[in-house]
């Protein structure tokens, strides 16, 4: 409202003089640009929950230090600085990384970047993220920790989780593998005590099996999870079952962690990106029920509407990014009932599109045959979002549909890293936290474009 | 008139039988195809005896109006020549009679003894057919990617980019000499080319000198001024004499609009003997250093391109570049019929080698089949929806086939080498060939014939074989293929 009437005021100024209306507007709205819609929450508004384990605050929006901002392969040191800054400065304060992201690079770039701030400014966390077996030993796992807090320049984690687990072929005898056969879990409940970790956790992502055992471990009182990290989503809610069997839905995980009481910490609040870039009718809806808030801002609020939420995370590699997110959590308005209903509804919509559920992570990659898999997803369901999907001959679009289909594919993903080359070897699908069988998925994009390009009239041979 | 009727001809010929060169979708072939089919030549090896037939009545009519609205050489030639603005600087030369008839006999006997190099070297629209391919495509094609760039960015599918590549060196070269020649010649005395070195223009000289229309000269009406002589670009007219060489006129019409006095007309009426003149020699040019110029620069550029290819993303496996393997006998495209008839009536046109959608046909650099297409599948591999270089060859080389024709021809057979294969090199699941084998030709067996889930490795059925290169195409082994495909000298039906 406060924006309307500023801009009216302006209006009727217009006639009187620039200078009475410059005024005017400095007055009202203090560094709001004329003609603009405010890009810039004013700081102090985020939302903030409490951790009830340590009576940590923390800002609902966390900021996820994943995919940093790079010039080439190094990081961009300069612009991360920048976009921390700019994130305490409005009350972002957790900051989630691992030693294995940004091709191992995040850990040290965060450090420098948070060093230049007060250590009761910002919550830090990171994990154990000992997947090669080289780092599965005691002294292996050990020396990551120590790397750690050596590398984010602190003598304290706040926040430390086990990483993924849930994965591989065997989920239970992996997760022995990682943290009991070497003892390094009881290792870590030592170090929690002489208070070099504040809080322990752990991120799940694949077999419910792991996720049940730890909880009931829990209910045991064999250890304490302080906090768990969950994918949590709109489109996840009700539908990652139904997407892939393999995996859980995540009202099941927020219901179980709400029932114990420990603070959910939310990762994929967009599907990387996938709830951003949603099918044309969604926008449309979205849209006319909130025309000034950004798509993503609605899986946001989704995510940020659960009370049990601890902090929803989100991997911010441009500036613009944080601004958007900082000012939908500044404060953060929750989701009406009508809202939720809503995206619940869209989330079948999305759901029935049958999309490839890749979040393009890069997990699975390099492939070492070469095929760029988070690519032909991508192009699979950029076609899927755009209707261009050419699955029926009889229809009038189809022609079109299928030129679009080919030529898109071939800009998105050289020929040499196209579907038709994937061996089928499977080393991929075990590091795919969406549990997607790769290859699976890649021979049935195979046919389809064999088909399509069996399909050439005389005249488009060629693509 | 004649001028005018002639450029417009000229000007339609040569513009679709560029853009039937140019054109990479394969569209312009449908309804432009015919301007390649009644090129002399080609018909001649093609045994279309209409089309000959055709052009040697058009002849015995018209003269050699061949040279000037048929051939694309000839018309690239009138093209470079009226550039130079400079007024009246041809003259009258006698005819090099002894060079145009050694050369004929060259051409003829290279044509009988199948010295095949040297026919396509002399063939004129496969000449411009390699300029075309080898100097314009490219041109054309960094035009289209630009579009298709533009396209890109506004989301649109209309234009689609496509790979710019050199696909024969010595093809290349030969493309780069012949243009500069002939520019040189043609910049300087105009049809030089056409009437002392093309064995085309000197078989129909034969059947010119009797035509029945030709340019004639009125000796009442003229004043011996010269003019016309001065601006024949074929050289012909020797007005002191007031006679025209019938055997070199390419009926282009620019003498009768420079002749002030209406002393010259194309008609009928029977015209007087010519008279033989004295010989003169060719004029000499100095194009090789400029040749070696151009050839250095060109294969510098690309040399940059190759290494700007070698970029490296991320996260992104390094792919190496196919090598092919060596065949004992070469891949000769489904239509062919056998490597000796592709070998007989191929002119080195490279018309099929730049509508190849695949990236499959380029041409030879053996010396004996230079410039001839082969097949090889490193970049692609011959679809099973494309029979484009079949409908498109001039010369019966390669004779048209339908798609269904085309799945039962065996140009070759696969040949695995298992110590490429990477279920026995890297251990893994493979089976992308067989896979991908439009034939159904091969079968994955396991290593270990007692347990069935061991890794499978391919097995070939060759009698059902095509020889298409999916398999090849697909191998992931790098840079030698695990499965290639090995010629048959003479394709089979299956």
């Amino acid at each position: 409202m406060a924006n309307d009437i500023n801009r009216r005021n302006f209006l009727k100024a217009l006639g009187g003089g620039v200078v009475a209306s410059s005024a005017l507007l400095a007055a009202c709205t203090g560094k709001d640009r004329k003609g603009a819609a405010s890009q810039d929450a004013a700081a102090g508004q985020m939302t903030m929950r409490v951790n009830h384990n340590t009576g940590d605050k923390v800002g609902l929006l966390g900021y996820g230090m994943v995919r940093l901002p790079s010039q080439g392969r190094t990081i961009d040191q300069d612009m991360v600085n920048r976009q921390v800054d700019y994130a305490i400065e409005h009350g972002v304060n957790y900051f989630d990384t691992s030693p294995a992201y940004s091709q191992g690079l995040s850990e040290r770039a965060t450090g420098i970047a948070l060093h230049r701030h007060p250590r009761d400014k910002y919550f830090i966390a990171t994990k154990l993220s000992n997947f090669s077996a080289s780092t599965q030993t005691r002294e292996g796992s050990i020396a990551m920790f120590e790397t750690s807090l050596k590398e984010l320049q602190v003598d304290y984690i706040d926040y430390l989780l086990l990483h993924s687990i849930g994965g591989g072929n065997d989920a239970i005898a992996e997760f022995n593998q990682r943290f009991m056969d070497n003892g390094i879990l009881d290792w870590l409940v030592e170090q929690k005590a002489i208070g070099r970790i504040r809080n322990l956790g752990f991120s799940y992502h694949g077999d419910i099996a792991v996720f049940d055992m730890l909880l009931k471990w829990m209910d045991e009182g064999r250890y304490h999870w302080d906090f768990v990290q969950v994918e949590l989503n709109y489109l996840d809610w009700e539908w990652a079952n139904e997407i892939n069997r393999r995996n859980t839905d995540a009202s099941y995980l927020y219901e179980e962690l709400t029932k114990r009481s420990i603070p959910a910490v939310i990762m994929e609040p967009l599907l990387g990106g996938r709830l951003a870039n949603v099918p044309e009718k969604v926008v449309q809806q979205m849209k006319q029920m909130r025309p000034e808030d950004s798509i993503a801002s609605w899986a946001f609020r989704f995510a940020g509407s659960h009370e049990n939420v601890l902090t929803v995370l989100s991997g911010m590699t441009y500036m613009e990014h944080l601004q958007e997110n900082v000012k939908t959590f500044s404060p953060l308005d929750p989701l009406s009932e009508k809202e939720e209903k809503f995206l619940l509804t869209i989330a079948e919509d999305i759901y029935n599109l049958k999309d490839i559920p890749c979040n393009e992570c890069n997990y699975c990659m390099p492939c070492p045959y070469g095929i760029d898999i988070p690519g032909i997803f991508s192009h699979y369901n950029k076609m899927n979002h755009e209707v261009n999907m050419p699955d029926k001959k009889q229809s009038p679009s189809y022609r079109k549909q299928r030129r679009a289909f080919l030529v898109g594919y071939d800009r998105s993903v050289p020929r040499l890293r196209q579907a038709n080359h994937c061996v089928g070897c499977n080393q991929c699908s075990p590091h795919c936290p969406q549990r997607i069988n790769i290859p699976r998925e890649l021979r049935r994009i195979d046919t389809l474009v064999e088909n399509l390009k069996r399909d050439g009239k005389v005249e488009d041979t060629t693509i | 008139m004649l001028k005018k009727t002639r450029i417009t001809i000229a000007a339609a010929v040569m513009t679709l039988i560029t853009l039937l060169f140019l054109d990479f979708t394969g569209t312009i072939r449908c309804w432009a195809g015919w301007t390649a089919k009644i090129q002399f030549l080609p018909a001649l090896l093609a045994l279309n005896i209409v089309v000959v037939a055709a052009l040697i009545v058009l002849t015995l009519i018209f003269g050699r109006i061949y040279c000037s609205v048929v051939c694309p050489l000839g018309i690239m030639q009138d093209l470079i020549s009226s550039l130079r603005k400079k007024k009246n600087r041809f003259s009258f030369s006698p005819e090099k009679k002894w060079l145009r008839y050694a050369v004929l006999a060259v051409f003829v006997l290279a044509l009988i003894l199948g010295v095949h190099a040297l026919v396509a070297l002399l063939a004129p629209y496969s000449s411009y057919g390699r300029i075309a391919q080898n100097l314009l495509c490219p041109v054309y094609e960094a035009g289209n990617n630009v579009l298709a760039a533009i396209a890109k960015h506004y989301g649109s599918y209309a234009f689609y980019s496509v790979d710019i590549w050199i696909r024969g060196i010595a093809t290349f070269a030969v493309a780069v000499v012949t243009f500069v020649i002939i520019a040189i010649l043609a910049w300087r005395n105009g049809r030089t080319y056409c009437n002392t070195i093309c064995p085309v223009g000197t078989i129909l000289s034969f059947f010119a000198r009797f035509s029945w229309m030709k340019i004639r000269i009125d000796a009442d009406k003229c004043r011996t001024c010269g003019k016309c002589s001065r601006n024949c670009k074929a050289s012909c007219i020797d007005f002191k004499n007031m006679k025209v060489d019938y055997s070199r006129c390419v009926v282009c019409g620019n003498c009768l609009e420079n002749c002030s006095f209406d002393a010259l007309h194309y008609t009928r009426r029977p015209a007087a003997k010519p008279a033989e003149a004295p010989a003169e020699t060719v004029p000499a040019t100095d194009t090789g250093r400029r040749n070696f110029l151009v050839g250095t620069a060109l294969a510098a550029s690309s040399t940059l391109l190759a290494q700007e290819d070698k970029k490296v993303d991320g996260g992104l496996a390094v792919i190496l570049d196919k090598q092919p393997p060596e065949r004992t006998t070469p891949l000769t495209p489904p239509g062919s019929i056998s490597a000796a008839n592709l070998h007989r009536r191929c002119t080195a046109c490279q018309l099929c080698i730049s509508q190849c959608p695949n990236g499959v046909l380029r041409p030879s650099t053996d010396l004996m089949t230079l410039m001839q297409p082969f097949m090889s599948y490193e970049d692609g591999y011959c679809r099973p929806e494309c029979n484009r270089c079949s409908s498109v060859c001039p010369t019966g080389a390669i004779q048209p086939l339908s798609l269904a024709d085309k799945s039962s021809t065996q140009i070759g057979h696969a040949v695995w080498v298992g110590k490429n294969c990477i279920p026995l090199v890297d251990r893994v699941e493979c089976g992308n060939c067989a896979r991908h084998c439009p034939a159904g030709a091969i079968e994955m067996v396991p290593m270990n014939q007692a347990d069935r889930n061991s890794l499978k490795y391919p097995v070939l059925n060759e009698a059902r074989c095509i020889g298409c290169g999916a398999c090849e195409y697909v191998c992931p082994a790098r840079p030698f293929s695990a499965i290639y495909v090995e010629g048959h000298e003479v394709h089979k039906t299956i």
